[in-house]
């Protein structure tokens, strides 16, 4: 059933203390690092130092003979994997590519990529054991640009890519891993039909995630093969299934617990760490921690492509857009799987476009090997779509809002990658935006406004919770989604929701993979929406067995209880005039109506409501140095039905202000020697408190009518935005269009000067 | 060298450890104290996670070496709170949900805690540069500076 | 088991004998700040950590004769929380102040700062232009050294093994005197400077300038002065020419690098930038 009148709710939409809140100010919450097993060794990396080169050999005797070193491992000891297609992570997954990208088999491919690992029993001896190992190295030339990877000539990384969805199929392998194609329509007639026409080129840097906890894990095995994973991720059934297949182990050899996750926004989809630590503890018979450090985690792990973004748009005067085509090159890092797919089928989303054409391709390079980040490819490719309609809105002498309104996605709108949409938000955004008081502020010298908009699809998929009515009437759930921001206090809400109770009455826990149903991993904007839906239809149907037991008790047919506030109550006068039983009173009585009163759902949730958002961004630039600084910033987004009001605000902050990053100072810098010379946190620059101004966040509720709250998901689409938004208001404010991220002050500068 | 004997205070009780010389403060708090709830993020002082207050001004435990932890007075978050009753800031970060992941949150209550021992009445401004240091990724800093400046003028009785 | 060991001498000499003594490479440390970094990440393997702190007369800051005596750990913080300094140094205490976080200004010390030899360390180009001296102590004796003379290249200073710096002097300021740091980073903390400028300014009754001193960080292998910028200023009211001709001396004595912080041409142009904005606070603090 749905809960979807507002006014009918009483706990959805309040403001509750997060259930594991005093764990994390008290510095009580285990997180991957804090974990420890008795005996446990010290496991490290060694990384390599050539951004592309053969390995001739690797001789680890010298490191396997020092004291204290228990265990050394190479490719040698992880199965040769065959190339295989997945879908276990945020996106799709070859195994081979995982394996050699977590432990490199006959080439390194990138600067950090991990070549041998060791096990010791303190880190000084570890340390000391990397360098005893003996790696040969033949250097090969390398690739880093997007474009000079795509060109004729260019260093091959890998001898058996041939490019797929290109006509003719290539007989010549290259770095072009992949080309596709969305279109509706005929876009070449439709452009002939346009009065105004704008091109642009716009480019973006590869940005790193940036979770401030590093990838750590503890891993035991035992002489019977049974392995246990402690471990941070956005999924522990992920990192159990990447490690068996790495590992060559069953599913149920191995038991991974999920601990506290310290931030992930994508880059915690995948594994690293966890099947290095398995073998080096088979090996050892001990159980093996790793931890990352800041540079390790900047060199191998993550980030997310940067892209060049060809956009074209056609309008008719009145600001109709007639025709619309980009083209984009996403940089995938060592191996393909650039997020260019979701580019392209995101970047026009927010328009009712009959004749459109998206191109990407995902490209390889010698950089680590891309992970999702929040809301993967759209924030690259909506900076181009989004900064080309600020230039015709410019261009056709129209308010921005206006044009988009023009031309906005409705309900029945056919999308460029496919579905026709339904119970959007989009115009809702737009909407308030244009009334928001901040719309229509003053503006000082030197300062500018930008507005851009952004689409995410949001996803549900396959998650299990289960609710277990205590002997006291306290109630239990446990899901399989690890809580990166919150998300136990939505479950907890949107079952007290059901079972009519207080929500402190109900405690929310991780299960791990032996203690839950299969839960596909935190991504996607998924949880609230999938592992929501799990939870309410465990509640209840817990709600439907306390109604037979109350019939019990009472001696009456099941059907002539109701269930209110929290309480059995008769149905009607006929039912009988019994006192209501709560929950508790229920609960006490349960193994003598029956016994425990549980409920397990699992669900694949489909219908996950697609998300909206329009930001509004003003800047200040000073002129003689180039910086710039963000006044106030305003992101109005349809979130469904907010469960948890101040953590779906949190979510919209908190992607505003990574993308806010994104446009003004964070990039990989590569050196002429292919390696990336700023990984920490002194020169990879994220926000820190002083750069941001409060954001204010607007929340628009446009209920899914497909989960049972009306929830959409939340956490990606605030990211989308942001990146044009700035660039938008920085062209307001100088001028100056500043296609190329980031806009780093010494590129403003040069700008000014070059004007 | 063999490992060198340091007597201290750490949230308030009497504290000694063995240290070798280049073991830093958060190495001895996390894996030989087990008060794993300051973190590291970095190692190199560029994050905050690992905030203490030493001899009352906070520092990154990860740039302090465990051995000049002698005869000092130091906090971690697992002395912030006094037995069951959370700090106001604790309870202030809790009620305007200034944490998603919670990662960042020792660091930054501790440090927060630091500023208004010292300046109980901040501006916005003063706030944000105070906690510069205290690197967070999820929350864009809003929630966080908003339970900041409600611990304070609670603590002032305003 | 490390082979590194650890001092905390009690006394200069109890110092100067360690450092003369010891085996393999001695790294000194103030606060620390740069140091543990450095041995975190395996660019120093030193044999022996010589804590300075416990020296009498490091820590801490004393008002002598008008001008002021900072002992070469006392943490930055210190400094900031320091009236006199506030009053006479404003510039100095800015500068200072920009050194890392908060947690770091707890910590990290002028003379950390200034030996780490880095040609970006905010405080330096502030001493420099308050014509700050060293006084450094060592197997030979003590001898004082103008902050200008201490850092010869990257990571390299004047020090000779054995040698440390014990406090820091500042001269009495002159009457209507003040000065003024500024330094450009891409966000507004937690950055290294990509330019720093110090500016230090006395004038006369009229508001005329009659001294002057201007130095420049991150603009070459050390921080630099720019005597022809001091010499535009003075006689000057700081008006519009005076500061064109700053800008101009700034931008000719810079000899930058292009890297991860900013580019050469960059550099260059906001050297002269920071100059001018550092002059006319300065100017202003000074009664001009």
């Amino acid at each position: 059933m749905t809960y979807l009148n507002k006014a009918d709710l009483k706990v959805v939409g309040t403001r509750p203390i997060r259930p594991d809140g005093v764990d994390k100010v008290t510095g009580r919450a285990v997180f991957g690092a804090d974990q420890a097993l008795p005996g446990m060794l010290v496991g490290k990396l060694l990384r390599s130092p050539h951004a592309h080169a053969k390995i001739v050999s690797i001789d680890t005797s010298k490191a396997l003979a020092l004291k204290g070193v228990k265990a050394v491992v190479t490719s040698a000891d992880f199965p040769d994997i065959a190339s295989e297609e997945a879908f276990v992570g945020e996106g799709p997954m070859n195994f081979r590519d995982l394996s050699r990208n977590v432990m490199a088999r006959g080439k390194v491919l990138y600067h950090g990529h991990a070549v041998a690992a060791v096990a010791a029993t303190t880190s000084e001896i570890a340390d000391a054991a990397l360098a005893l190992i003996d790696v040969k190295y033949d250097v090969l030339p390398f690739v880093i640009d997007v474009e000079e990877a795509m060109k004729p000539g260019a260093p091959v990384l890998h001898n058996d890519l041939f490019t797929q969805g290109a006509t003719p199929q290539p007989t010549e392998p290259s770095n072009v891993a992949k080309r596709v194609q969305f279109a509706l329509g005929d876009v070449d007639a439709a452009f002939k039909t346009a009065d105004v026409i704008v091109e642009g080129r716009y480019t973006t840097e590869p940005v790193h995630q940036a979770y401030i906890e590093p990838h750590a894990c503890v891993v035991s095995v035992g002489a019977d093969g049974q392995a246990i994973i402690y471990s941070s991720s956005q999924g522990h059934f992920m990192v159990r299934a990447y490690c068996a297949k790495l590992l060559g182990m069953e599913l149920s050899d191995i038991r991974a617990m999920p601990s506290e996750i310290g931030g992930g926004f994508g880059g915690k989809t995948l594994v690293y760490l966890e099947p290095v630590a398995m073998a080096l503890s088979k090996h050892s018979g001990r159980p093996v921690k790793m931890v990352m450090t800041r540079e390790d985690v900047f060199r191998a792990t993550g980030p997310t492509s940067g892209g060049v973004i060809e956009v074209k748009l056609g309008a008719r005067k009145d600001g109709t857009i007639v025709a619309a085509e980009a083209i984009l090159k996403f940089q995938a890092g060592a191996f393909p799987g650039s997020p260019v797919q979701p580019g392209c089928m995101t970047c026009f989303a927010m328009y009712d476009l009959k004749d459109v054409r998206i191109i990407g391709y995902d490209v390889v390079s010698n950089r680590p090997k891309v992970a999702a980040y929040r809301a993967p490819g759209a924030p690259i490719s909506t900076f181009g779509t989004e900064s080309a309609m600020d230039e015709l809105a410019r261009k056709l002498g129209m308010d921005p809002i206006e044009l988009r309104l023009k031309n906005a996605a409705k309900d029945g709108t056919k999308a460029a990658y496919g579905p026709t949409l339904q119970n959007i938000g989009y115009i809702p955004t737009l909407e308030a935006a244009k009334a928001h008081p901040h719309y229509s502020a003053p503006l000082g010298p030197n300062q500018g406004r930008g507005v851009a908009s952004g689409f995410w699809f949001n996803i549900g998929g396959e998650s299990s919770g289960s609710v277990h009515v205590n002997e006291d009437g306290s109630v239990s759930i446990v899901t399989g989604s690890p809580d990166i921001g919150g998300s136990r206090a939505s479950m907890a809400m949107m079952c007290a929701e059901v079972l009519g109770i207080p929500v402190d009455k109900v405690r929310p826990v991780v299960g791990d993979t032996a203690t839950i149903g299969f839960t596909h991993l935190t991504g996607g904007s998924r949880v609230t929406f999938a592992t929501g839906m799990a939870v309410t239809q465990a509640a209840e149907k817990v709600r439907d067995e306390l109604k037979v037991r109350a019939a019990k008790i009472w001696d009456i047919p099941p059907d002539a209880v109701d269930w209110k506030d929290g309480m059995a109550v008769p149905a009607g006068a006929n039912a009988g005039g019994f006192e209501p039983l709560s929950l508790a009173d229920i609960a006490i009585k349960a193994a003598k109506t029956g016994g425990p009163i549980i409920s397990e759902v699992s669900v694949n949730a489909q219908g996950a409501g697609p998300g909206y958002a329009t930001h509004i961004c003003d800047i200040e630039v000073d002129p003689e140095t180039g910086h710039t600084t963000v006044l106030r910033y305003t992101a109005i987004q349809d979130v469904g039905r907010a469960i948890h009001p101040s953590y779906v605000e949190g979510q919209i902050q908190g992607g505003a202000a990574q993308g806010i990053g994104w446009a003004l100072n964070e990039e990989y810098i590569y050196n002429a020697k292919g390696e990336l010379d700023n990984p920490g946190f002194l020169d990879y620059r994220v926000p820190v408190a002083s750069d941001m101004p409060m954001i204010e966040a607007v929340m628009i509720e446009v209920p899914n009518p497909r989960h049972p709250f009306g929830a959409k998901g939340v956490g990606e689409v605030p990211i989308v935005p942001p990146l044009a938004a700035v660039a938008n208001a920085v062209r307001s404010a100088t001028g100056m269009r500043m296609a190329d991220l980031p806009i780093s002050p010494p590129k403003l500068r040069a700008a000014f000067d070059a004007r | 060298m063999s490992k060198i004997h340091v007597t201290t205070t750490i949230n308030g009780e009497p504290a000694e450890f063995l240290t070798e010389p280049q073991m830093s403060l958060l190495d001895i708090l996390r894996d030989e104290m087990h008060l794993t709830g300051s973190k590291e993020g970095c190692g190199s002082g560029d994050c905050g996670a690992c905030s203490v207050i030493m001899d009352g001004r906070v520092v990154c435990s990860c740039l302090v070496l465990g051995v000049e932890a002698e005869g000092k007075d130091i906090t971690t978050i697992e002395g912030i709170a006094t037995g069951e009753d959370l700090h106001p800031v604790q309870r202030k970060f809790l009620e305007h949900a200034a944490l998603q992941c919670g990662f960042c949150t020792p660091g930054l209550i501790v440090a927060t805690k630091a500023l208004l021992d010292r300046n109980p009445d901040p501006t916005e401004t003063e706030a944000r540069y105070w906690l510069a240091g205290n690197l967070c990724r999820c929350t864009g800093y809003d929630k966080i500076i908003r339970a900041v400046m409600d611990a304070a003028a609670e603590m002032r009785g305003a | 088991m490390s082979s590194l060991s650890y001092a905390a001498p009690t006394s200069v000499n109890e110092a100067v004998g360690i450092l003369a003594g010891a085996q393999g490479l001695a790294k000194i440390m103030s606060g620390g700040t740069d140091l543990l970094v450095q041995l975190r990440s395996g660019r120093t393997k030193p044999d022996i950590i010589v804590d300075t702190k416990k020296i009498p007369g490091i820590m801490g800051i004393k008002e002598v004769d008008g001008g002021f005596v900072i002992g070469a750990a006392t943490p930055c913080s210190v400094i900031g929380e320091h009236a006199g300094m506030n009053a006479a140094y404003p510039g100095v205490v800015e500068a200072s102040g920009l050194i890392g976080s908060t947690q770091v200004q707890g910590r990290c010390s002028l003379a950390g700062n200034l030996c780490n030899a880095s040609p970006a360390a905010d405080s330096v180009p502030a001493m420099i232009a308050a014509r700050a001296t060293a006084i450094v102590v060592g197997p030979g004796g003590q001898r004082a050294v103008p902050v200008e003379q201490i850092v010869t290249g990257p990571g390299r200073t004047s020090l000779a093994k054995g040698e440390f710096i014990l406090e820091f002097h500042l001269p009495k300021p002159a009457p209507r005197s003040s000065d003024a740091y500024l330094r450009f980073i891409p966000r507004t903390e937690m950055d290294i400077a990509v330019v720093g400028a110090g500016v230090s300014l006395t004038l006369d009754a009229s508001g005329v300038i009659t001294d002057a001193r201007v130095a420049l960080g991150a603009v070459a292998p050390t921080q630099v002065l720019v005597p022809e910028g001091a010499k535009a200023l003075i006689g000057s009211k700081l008006d519009d020419a005076a500061l064109a001709k700053l800008d101009a001396a700034a931008r000719a004595v810079c000899n930058p690098i292009s890297d991860k912080r900013g580019t050469i041409d960059f550099r260059i142009k906001i050297a002269g930038v920071l100059a001018r904005r550092a002059a006319a606070i300065a100017y202003k603090r000074a009664g001009g």
